[in-house]
């Protein structure tokens, strides 16, 4: 399939999937499903921006709810004190998450797994302590409370839930789009080269610094763009979206999920986000229960669920392509250089 | 036409690399050997950028290049391939030597864009039939054969039209045959492509087979250099490397 084929197949797709997310809301007419599927876009576009970096990069941050964050209170705080429409408040957002991004990213991108992983979490942290701190701006524990003025745009309003639900929709369907298109790029194809072998690539000619730059970059925009949406849905922000926790969901998400496939981590937040709104009216034992269920997979499948049909799939088309290898081998056999003539 | 003069490089007080001169003229095929310590994959460390020299300067066409960056390095044109194949296990052979023409094009931050671009197409597919792997280009990289996983770690510095490719130990880990018919491969992208090739070997039966020169380093020095029949000859190198044994064998 040519380059233009796929791309065109790809934007046919996220229409109908767009087409359908408008449909469901006549079928499944309730409130709890259409803030389900809100939530679901906002962890969706968050965990799938993760796994740019886990899945695709090789570059396994802990700290990425920092973007999660900041994503949320920056467009809350600009559209709690500053006139502006919430298309100008959403650029700001994320041009102000890309350059903190940029500056996080140079410091971190260079280290080694594990230093990257904690030194990634130590600013979302900052992030965290930063928002308790400053009590006046940011409402402390409390959160932004009072809500956010939500002005129409294009005929757009987001006070109504039905439009906040279609505007959700959308941003997750062009999100998944445009990250689906990033990691078909020649560049999603070079940061599979860096993931898969960090000291092969310098000496292929590439800047391994800059390459990863760009993709934390890229990730901490996405990452932005789900904190919108989640401040869109509570109407504020609240320390709990940048705290340490955020990242560990959106890592579960992709372990349930899976990693090597690019929706891995969107079914993985479809999972985890029943089994939170399941589990919690079944018992006060979320955590237990949560935990042993990702122990389950973990330990079980060692792997997500889309990762395990996948692969099942790969293994059966490389055994295809080796046996017809061989048989061409053979086939064309001649007879072997001697040794040493 | 590569040139190295006086290059030096110490660990901790052990000297890996010392003072090491030696002149390749462009288009040859030489060998570098010695024994295990002697400094062979240092000094190719040295020339690729993996390490800086402490001292010393690598000349490419006139041009000191020591203490670039590796890919500073190999856009300057010097390439190579590992003593342990360093490929990209998860990536199709086709997609990796394509990903690799996308480096060395400059193509490989495009993101406006989808991965393949057609217009690399013919570069990797006349690499992959140079290193004998285009029946191979679907199956991903993890799944080939040892000799293989070789073959296409040298074609991936193949793909950037190296006027120096370095080969460490390219046929370590094989058996006689597969040997042979991975010295008859290089041989023969050696003779298509006319580049500078300088490999690293210990099968001395390889090296005077195929090598113009061969470079001889023990302990970091150069013990010796010259053709192959002067090198086996050469008393210092049979005593400190060849043995005499290799001698009355080849006498």
């Amino acid at each position: 399939m040519s380059a233009r084929s796929s791309l065109l197949r790809d934007s046919l797709i996220a229409i109908a999937a767009f087409l359908v997310l408008a449909a469901l809301p006549y079928i499944f007419p309730s409130k709890g499903f259409t803030d389900f599927v809100v939530r679901l876009a906002a962890f969706g576009i968050f965990a799938t921006s993760l796994n740019l970096l886990v899945g695709y990069s090789g570059m396994e941050s802990f700290g990425h709810g920092l973007y999660f964050g900041l994503g949320c209170y920056t467009f809350a705080l600009i559209m709690q004190n500053f006139a502006v429409s919430i298309p100008v408040a959403f650029l700001l957002t994320i041009f102000l998450s890309i350059l903190v991004a940029v500056v996080v990213g140079s410091i971190c991108v260079n280290l080694s797994e594990i230093y990257f992983a904690f030194l990634t979490l130590a600013f979302q942290m900052l992030l965290h302590s930063l928002i308790i701190a400053w009590t006046p701006i940011t409402g402390g524990d409390q959160g932004l409370t009072g809500g956010i003025p939500r002005p129409p745009f294009l005929g757009i309003r987001l006070d109504n839930y039905y439009h906040l639900y279609l505007f959700s929709s959308g941003l997750l369907v062009v999100c998944l789009l445009a990250m689906h298109h990033i990691v078909q790029s020649p560049f999603g194809y070079t940061l599979r080269m860096i993931r898969d072998n960090v000291s092969r690539a310098p000496f292929l000619g590439i800047n391994v610094f800059r390459v990863r730059l760009m993709a934390y970059v890229i990730a901490g925009a996405f990452g932005a763009v789900g904190g919108i949406v989640m401040s869109l849905f509570v109407s504020g922000a609240f320390p709990d979206f940048a705290y340490w926790t955020i990242s560990g969901e959106a890592i579960f998400m992709i372990m349930l999920g899976g990693l090597t496939v690019f929706l891995g981590p969107l079914v993985g937040a479809v999972m985890l986000l029943l089994l939170n709104d399941v589990v919690t009216k079944l018992t006060s034992h979320y955590g237990i229960v949560l935990g042993g269920i990702i122990l389950l997979f973990a330990l079980g499948l060692r792997k997500g669920v889309l990762d395990f049909v996948a692969d099942m799939w790969r293994d059966r088309r490389q055994a295809t392509l080796s046996a017809e290898n061989r048989s061409e081998v053979a086939a064309s056999a001649k007879p072997a250089v001697a040794a040493g003539e | 036409m590569l040139t190295i003069e006086n290059l030096s490089k110490s660990f901790g007080g052990v000297a890996a690399t010392n003072d090491v001169s030696l002149h390749f003229p462009k288009g040859s095929l030489s060998a570098v050997i010695g024994p295990n310590g002697a400094g062979k994959t240092t000094f190719f460390n040295l020339i690729t950028g993996a390490f800086r020299p402490d001292k010393g300067r690598i000349l490419l066409d006139g041009t000191d290049i020591a203490g670039l960056s590796p890919p500073e390095i190999v856009r300057r044109g010097i390439g190579r391939a590992f003593q342990i194949a360093r490929i990209f296990p998860t990536l199709t052979v086709h997609d990796a030597i394509l990903g690799a023409v996308q480096a060395h094009r400059h193509q490989h931050t495009v993101i406006g864009r989808r991965f393949p671009l057609p217009e690399l197409e013919d570069r990797a597919a006349h690499v992959m039939q140079l290193a004998g792997l285009t029946s191979k280009a679907k199956i991903v990289s993890r799944n080939l054969s040892h000799g293989d996983q070789k073959l296409l770690d040298i074609a991936l510095a193949l793909v950037l039209e190296p006027q120096v490719l370095l080969l460490d130990e390219p046929t370590a880990g094989m058996g006689p045959e597969e040997r042979w018919a991975m010295i008859d491969t290089v041989h023969r992208m050696w003779e298509l492509e006319r580049m500078t090739l300088i490999f690293i070997e210990h099968d001395m039966s390889i090296v005077f087979k195929i090598a113009q020169s061969v470079k001889v380093l023990s302990y970091g020095r150069v013990l010796a250099e010259g053709t192959p029949d002067e090198i086996r000859r050469h008393p210092e190198v049979i005593k400190a490397y060849l043995g005499d044994e290799f001698e009355a064998a080849h006498a």
